[in-house]
């Protein structure tokens, strides 16, 4: 027989940041070294892009603080090289490791945006079609597969051609940021929408749904506080990835001269800048925000990757 | 300990290391089987009557392993085995069937060369050989016109048919021991009994031993010779079939037969053991059914009981050994 | 097998139905750009073309006709291959895609075959001995290549083989050999050089997809029941990994394969810029950066019609592997 508990001898419930402490995601998270370290740079590029405006060393857009005879150098710890400018200049004296800097706030910022606009647009798509069933959710999921045949870079590609064509030049290049945003962000809203489709359908026949119908809690209730919850591990699995898929989208549309406007310069932009003149032997140019992408890219697929075991239900 | 045991297990310990420590799955297991005999091995999901038979086959999921004991099959101690060694003695020496047949068979693989693969790979036979033996076979086991289904793909059959395919590919090779695991449990209750006299049947013919894991009472009592009851790791009593179900020692087999329901008008409330089976990390001091039992001593809290040999009985329960002594 | 048709039918008519309203789409749009951006007779018979012809061609258009008129026209036109005149070359659409497609053609096969060809064994030899370094250190440059954008590989490729080592061309096919429509590099060593680093460049992002694909599947496969029962039944290593889990790894792998020749086509636009390569791609980005209407709506419906096309195929190929499917 069980020995009965004396009830002074019960601890008061331990807070909800406690129990996220001790749950198994912190655990896990504390066991696996790659996740520390990926999600350290990533907080760390992060950080850099927030603050990129004042801890830069050199304001790369103020034509005054450029000086021509500083054009070329290489980085500090080669022959030629300056303190000053520790990953070297471009052909305008600029100093690579600002415009880096503000390169990767670009970046990260359309990345994040795209990466919300089609968490946004793609789980209220899944919620519906998996809760109203039928026409709508029919037609909604033939448009994902529709659009799914096609991959994404292309769709995004295509949109960004399109409105190239369709608005006029001065509209353009002011919306050109939100244009890039726009056509990403579609281009990746159905595996969003699947997902949470999924789930949906899954929750709408379990027997509390029922119940809570049945005591009159009205159908977007039952959606935000039984649905969304059991979604939320899985779709933070597809944004993790998909930021990381988002960067690469636009740093790729950025140099094909489709992405975001020159004026605001992304680490595509000075790939491409830098691949211009590459048989001048300036690889630095090319290299140093390329090395800086495909660093961004990897941190936030090992964290994704990571992420994505955590929540596998298969491994449990 | 006989030397004419077919299969003999000796303090048999499987361990599984987790990120949070070592889990102990099987402690102690001790138990023979005698050439053409049934054992059956009953007990509650998790107890461990599949592991012990994966532990056989040498089968067991990385990261289980065996973590000492010995297993000894014959003359030839098995456990110390390579893989490769072990792959020659599975399949011919020691056979398997698995709970669910639709699982257990490959889908992309036609039926007829799932059985070919199976005797060739164990019998030095042409392909025209193999596929006249399984033809035979596929009606040995009650397939009705097995020629016009030998191309089929395992989909194309319903769920008992599946079965008879799996114990055809198990016997194939006519091994001398049948690891049984669930052989019944996901087929319809109808063609149960069917699937495990065909099981039997098979086995008396050939003399192929079985060890039956199930947690169905009622499938030991019409199929096994002797059974073993498993509770959270450890054997709890084996003995005879129908003793052990008539006049049940161990307080946990007593709590199980109390709660078979009966044909008989209902006289009461259908008796059920208090609490739950510990998990594998929650394993009490002393006796693993202590929590439960209801005239746990003192002894019982602090150390695990052995098995005790009385009467032709296998008991693991001090106030058993005490009574026993007393008397 | 002659049970197959039914179903078969039923689904491949969805799918028939499917692609044809993506192609109903995608020409509505082209038909859209092409009448309202610019002036669709000039699209049609370009700047050049004198008065007259262009008071006829207003008339055939019927320029005052209702919308779905319009859109019948310009569909009859296109089945007959009429696009237009490319605003920035001059020539018509319609040949100048034809004369781009064997440079992309060419590319995205070899591509293909490096990827599938290399891909798939390694992905095959680290889902099976997966604890080894080789299977190790596979999986950590694949991650690698999964986070590196395509035309970051080619421009390194250039920096350290074209203007570090100049071992090879840095842009364009080299000298290619014509006969009747087609063209190709094979046959000469330019332009085997030439294909060498656009090849691996265009292979590398889907070379990685399918190590991961295969290998995790194939862990997948080696972790179900009909494989431990065959272990069970004490059949040999060799024909559990090749006869009986391969087949069933691949079946997935075989969708995204086909998917990705589509993903092949679109990912050619970004090789050909990087290495100028005379493909589609590189027609198409000039074409945008040029807002060359003609050739951006033929390309959007030549387009539709190649992914249709590979996904209805795709999907049939499915068919006829599985049996399950098949046979229901």
């Amino acid at each position: 027989m069980m020995d009965q508990t004396p009830a002074g001898l019960l601890a008061p419930a331990p807070s909800a940041w406690h129990r996220f402490l001790d749950s198994d995601f912190v655990y896990s998270f504390r066991q696996s070294p790659t996740a520390i370290v990926a999600a350290a740079v990533l907080l760390l590029f992060v950080l850099v892009a927030l603050l990129a405006p004042w801890i830069a060393p050199q304001n790369p857009f103020d034509p005054a603080a450029l000086e021509l005879i500083n054009s070329r150098i290489p980085p500090a710890w080669l022959e030629g090289g300056q303190a000053r400018f520790p990953l070297g200049t471009d052909g305008q004296g600029r100093d690579l490791l600002s415009v880096l800097m503000f390169g990767l706030r670009i970046s990260l910022l359309v990345s994040f945006c795209a990466t919300l606009f089609a968490l946004a647009v793609g789980v209220t798509l899944g919620l519906i079609s998996g809760s109203a069933g039928g026409r709508i959710d029919n037609l909604i999921m033939r448009l994902a597969d529709m659009q799914l045949s096609f991959p994404t870079i292309l769709v995004a590609l295509l949109i960004d051609g399109l409105s190239r064509a369709l608005l006029p030049r001065s509209v353009h290049e002011q919306l050109a940021l939100w244009v890039v945003v726009f056509a990403i962000g579609i281009s990746t809203w159905v595996q969003y929408a699947r997902t949470v489709r999924g789930a949906t359908l899954v929750e709408k026949t379990k027997d509390y749904v029922h119940a809570a119908r049945l005591i009159g809690m009205g159908p977007l209730r039952i959606l935000f506080k039984h649905v969304l919850p059991n979604v939320l591990g899985p779709v933070l699995v597809i944004a993790t990835l998909s930021l990381g898929l988002g960067i690469l989208t636009e740093a790729t549309l950025s140099f094909l001269g489709l992405g975001v406007p020159p004026t605001s310069p992304s680490l595509g932009t000075l790939i491409r800048i830098g691949n211009e003149v590459l048989f001048s032997g300036e690889w630095w140019v090319t290299v140093m925000p390329g090395a800086c992408l495909v660093v961004l890219v990897l941190a936030i697929n090992l964290l994704g990757d990571w992420l994505r075991d955590v929540f596998n239900p298969k491994l449990k | 300990m006989t030397s004419q045991a077919l299969l003999r297990v000796q303090h048999l310990r499987v361990e599984i290391p987790t990120r949070r420590g070592v889990l102990l799955a099987l402690d102690d297991v001790s138990f023979t089987i005698a050439p053409g005999e049934i054992l059956g091995f009953v007990g509650e999901s998790g107890a461990g009557k599949s592991l012990t038979g994966m532990a056989i086959l040498g089968l067991l999921d990385p990261p289980g392993r065996v973590a000492s004991g010995e297993i000894w099959l014959g003359e030839r101690r098995i456990d110390t085995l390579s893989q490769r060694e072990m792959r020659l003695i599975r399949g011919k020496q020691i056979g398997a069937v698995f709970q669910d047949p639709l699982m257990s068979l490959n889908p992309l693989l036609q039926i007829g060369d799932q059985l070919i693969e199976s005797i060739r790979t164990h019998l030095p036979l042409t392909h025209e050989q193999a596929a006249a033996r399984a033809l035979a076979l596929m009606r040995s086991v009650g397939i009705p016109a097995p020629e016009a289904r030998f191309t089929a793909y395992p989909h194309q059959f319903s769920g008992g048919m599946r079965q008879r395919i799996v114990i055809a590919l198990a016997l194939c090779a006519q091994p001398e021991l049948i690891v049984a695991d669930e052989p019944t449990t996901a087929l319809d209750v109808s063609i149960q009994a069917q699937v495990l006299h065909l099981l039997k049947s098979q086995c008396r013919e050939q003399g192929t031993a079985m060890l039956l894991v199930t947690h169905d009472m009622g499938v030991i009592a019409e199929t096994a010779d002797r059974v073993a009851v498993m509770y959270a790791g450890r054997i709890v009593e084996i003995g005879p079939v129908a003793d052990v179900i008539k006049a049940p020692v161990h307080p946990y087999t007593r709590g199980l037969m109390g709660a078979i329901p009966s044909l008989a008008p209902v006289t009461g409330p259908l008796a059920q053991i208090d609490g739950a089976m510990p998990r594998l990390n929650a394993r009490p001091d002393g006796c693993a059914f202590h929590p439960r039992c209801p005239a746990a001593t003192a002894q019982c809290r602090a150390q695990s009981p052995g098995l005790e040999t009385r009467h032709g009985r296998q008991v693991a329960c001090w106030v058993h050994q005490a009574s026993q002594e007393a008397a | 097998m002659g049970e197959l048709k039914l179903p078969m039918l039923r689904f491949l008519s969805t799918r028939l139905w499917n692609g044809a309203l993506v192609m109903l789409g995608v020409s509505f749009i082209s038909f859209l750009l092409f009448n309202f951006i610019g002036d669709p007779v000039n699209n049609l018979l370009g700047e050049t073309a004198t008065g007259a012809q262009k008071d006829a061609m207003r008339a055939a258009l019927g320029l005052d006709q209702p919308l779905l008129f319009r859109f019948y026209s310009y569909i009859s036109l296109a089945l007959q291959g009429e696009f237009g005149i490319s605003y920035r070359n001059l020539e018509p659409v319609g040949r100048l895609l034809m004369s781009r497609v064997p440079a992309t053609l060419e590319l995205s096969l070899c591509a293909a075959v490096l990827a599938l060809g290399v891909g798939i064994p390694m992905g095959v030899y680290a889902g099976i001995k997966r604890n080894s370094w080789l299977a190790q250190s596979m999986q950590v440059v694949s991650l690698i290549g999964v986070s590196i954008p395509s035309f970051l590989t080619g421009i390194i490729l250039i920096l350290i083989f074209s203007v570090e080592l100049n071992w090879l061309p840095a842009y364009g096919r080299g000298e290619v050999v014509k006969f009747s429509n087609w063209s190709t590099g094979l046959l000469t060593i330019t332009g085997l050089k030439s294909l060498v680093m656009p090849s691996i460049t265009l292979a590398l992002f889907q070379l990685t997809l399918f190590m991961r694909l295969v290998r995790s599947e194939m862990m997948e496969v080696l972790r179900t029941d009909y494989i431990k029962f065959a272990r069970a039944r004490g059949i040999r290593d060799r024909s559990i990994y090749f006869h009986h889990a391969l087949k069933n790894t691949l079946i997935p792998v075989i969708t995204v394969a086909g998917l990705q020749l589509g993903a092949l086509i679109a990912f050619s636009i970004i090789t050909e810029t990087v290495f100028q390569w005379p493909g589609l791609g590189l027609l198409i980005i000039q074409a945008i950066t040029f807002a060359d209407i003609p050739v951006i709506a033929a390309y959007l419906i030549l387009i539709a019609l190649l992914f249709v096309t590979i996904n209805a195929v795709v999907d049939m190929l499915y068919f006829w592997v599985d049996p399950r499917v098949r046979l229901g």
